[in-house]
């Protein structure tokens, strides 16, 4: 029970942040950029198809689609981050690099879970990950070093975001639990070099790092922001409104 | 005397071109062209480059409601992919001597088109479905012939894109395939889109050759292969029996098969609306352009910053 509430945690943070990252769809900047984020987002449902199925191999009644379209929001249990709105481009760039920083040394360490599943989703991620990261902290640089007006935008974004960094570094008890049996990632190790990752490239961009501060908290236990019902609102309204229809 | 030797020298300039052409050779970006040929170039590729870009929206507003993962996931590929097309095909119209920004500020002012069918609205599911099944479908007969036609970027572009049209057009006959056999309610909801995007979809291919202005250089300049009426007909001839299969009904009470043309005959166009649409009144277009715009316009401080990053880069 608690590998498929830790799978479901895992597969829930990717497909909310798929969700969002979609609706850049023909908003983006230019349109290269426009297919650079949808990009990622297609990266990540499949991340996220790819947790939702080991969970419905591990639940045994429930399908991949059963988890994604017929759950409430307290039944989600993603990272906040994740589901906050896009904002302007500067703020989806900041989320999604503090986020793919996160991502990328927590599926490292994934990789070589013994849950020999778990470990095979995460090493066939971080191919994807890396990118991401890359990609991303390449539009904070440019960003933060681009005009003032650009500069200014984007250490507000980053003001903005950082208290729902928090929660990543965060371990409750059925996590320690897989800890110990070298299932589950201890992220609280993961603070050190996630600081040094973000640390350089704020350095580079002539950005400052917000002081820590209270953070926000509550993804793990299904307590979540406003923002998810109404994303979960419009991503089920299908299948919720024909329940015996298959798609 | 100078002047006469220049002109001679064009109309040299001009019969090598023709015979290249009927050589059945093509141009490239470095080759002389009549002016007529650039320009008209210029014209339908950028119209084909808006129709990719603008066509993303229809589609684009379904992929937070696609109702499975795995529609989900071939929906916002697909869409990707239009603008991916895009992107070529703004390349090959950029080797003509127009820039990007030329071209978006054209689209944005009215002066350059793009294809009327994503001035139609996507109401349900279904019109996905039908868009990839008609639309795509329709798209693809159109650049099929267009692989063959004589500017060599274009052609070129055209190969790449039809094959992953042909992709396209498959997925959204199994959207269709699988909403005929679902419930009633998804059955309905399959026929309903397919009503909705016939006639606009065998517009697609313009007017009748008798009322089509350009088509004659066109034709002369191996730019378009086929006329529209010849490539109506076969997007009709092939389509019918794909409507049939998954049993649903092709909202044209004239249409039937004739024998002796070994074609299927069809009801009359409604080309008021046709024109209606074209000329800036059908249901979206307002709607399809403002988005562009607003969207191009909330997009120019990050422009800006990534042209200030990358100048400070050079002077570094």
């Amino acid at each position: 029970m608690s590998l498929l509430n830790y799978t479901l945690r895992i597969g829930d943070s990717s497909l909310i942040l798929a969700q969002r990252l979609a609706e850049w769809c023909t908003n983006g900047p230019t349109l290269e950029e426009d297919i650079a984020l949808t990009n990622i987002s297609l990266d990540l449902f499949g991340q996220a198809n790819g947790f939702l199925e080991y969970a419905a191999t591990l639940d045994g009644v429930k399908t991949a689609d059963d988890f994604a379209f017929k759950r409430n929001e307290n039944q989600y249990y993603n990272f906040l981050i994740t589901e906050i709105e896009n904002g302007h481009f500067g703020d989806t760039i900041i989320r999604q690099f503090l986020f793919s920083a996160y991502l990328y040394l927590f599926f490292q360490k994934l990789a070589t879970s013994k849950d020999e599943v778990l470990s095979a989703l995460a090493a066939k991620s971080l191919k994807e990950i890396k990118y991401h990261l890359k990609h991303c902290s390449s539009w904070v640089i440019r960003l933060g070093d681009g005009t003032n007006e650009s500069n200014e935008k984007i250490q507000s974004s980053i003001n903005k975001i950082w208290e729902y960094t928090g929660e990543l570094f965060e371990l409750d008890q059925i996590e320690k639990d897989l800890v110990k049996k070298e299932i589950a990632v201890n992220r609280e190790a993961l603070k050190f070099e996630w600081d040094q990752i973000i640390n350089t490239t704020l350095n580079q961009a002539k950005l400052m790092r917000p002081k820590d501060q209270v953070m926000k908290t509550g993804g793990s236990k299904g307590i979540h922001t406003k923002h998810l019902e109404l994303l979960l609102k419009e991503m089920q309204f299908i299948p919720r409104k024909y329940p015996d229809a298959k798609w | 005397m100078i002047k006469f030797a220049l002109i001679k020298l064009l109309l040299m300039d001009d019969k090598i071109f023709q015979e290249k052409i009927d050589k059945d050779r093509k141009i490239e970006p470095k080759d002389w062209m009549p002016e007529k040929y650039r320009s008209h170039l210029i014209r339908q590729i950028s119209q084909h480059a808006h129709s990719e870009i603008i066509g993303m929206q229809p589609e684009g507003q379904w992929i937070s409601r696609a109702p499975s993962l795995r529609s989900k996931m071939i929906l916002l590929a697909k869409v990707q992919d239009e603008a991916g097309h895009g992107l070529y095909l703004y390349s090959a119209c950029e080797t003509l001597g127009i820039s990007r920004d030329q071209l978006i500020s054209q689209l944005h002012s009215g002066a350059a088109k793009y294809s009327s069918i994503f001035n139609y609205p996507t109401l349900s599911w279904a019109d996905m479905g039908a868009i990839g099944w008609l639309v795509d479908g329709a798209a693809i007969v159109n650049q099929v012939s267009l692989q063959r036609t004589s500017y060599g970027p274009y052609s070129r572009g055209m190969i790449k894109i039809c094959k992953e049209e042909s992709f396209h057009q498959r997925q959204g006959y199994e959207i269709m395939a699988e909403l005929a056999k679902g419930t009633k309610e998804q059955k309905d909801m399959a026929q309903d889109a397919l009503n909705r995007f016939w006639w606009p979809s065998i517009m697609m291919f313009g007017p009748h050759d008798a009322d089509s202005p350009r088509s004659g250089n066109a034709m002369k300049w191996k730019i378009k292969r086929q006329t529209n009426d010849e490539l109506r007909q076969s997007f009709i001839d092939k389509t019918v029996g794909q409507a049939e299969v998954i049993g649903l009904k092709i909202p044209d009470p004239d249409l039937k098969w004739n024998e002796k043309r070994g074609h299927y005959d069809f009801g009359e166009i409604d080309w008021e609306e046709f024109w209606n649409v074209v000329n800036g009144n059908g249901p979206c277009n307002k709607e399809r352009l403002d988005h562009h715009i607003n969207a191009h316009q909330e997009g120019e401080w990050v422009r800006e910053a990534a042209r200030a990053y990358a100048n400070k880069q050079i002077k570094n």
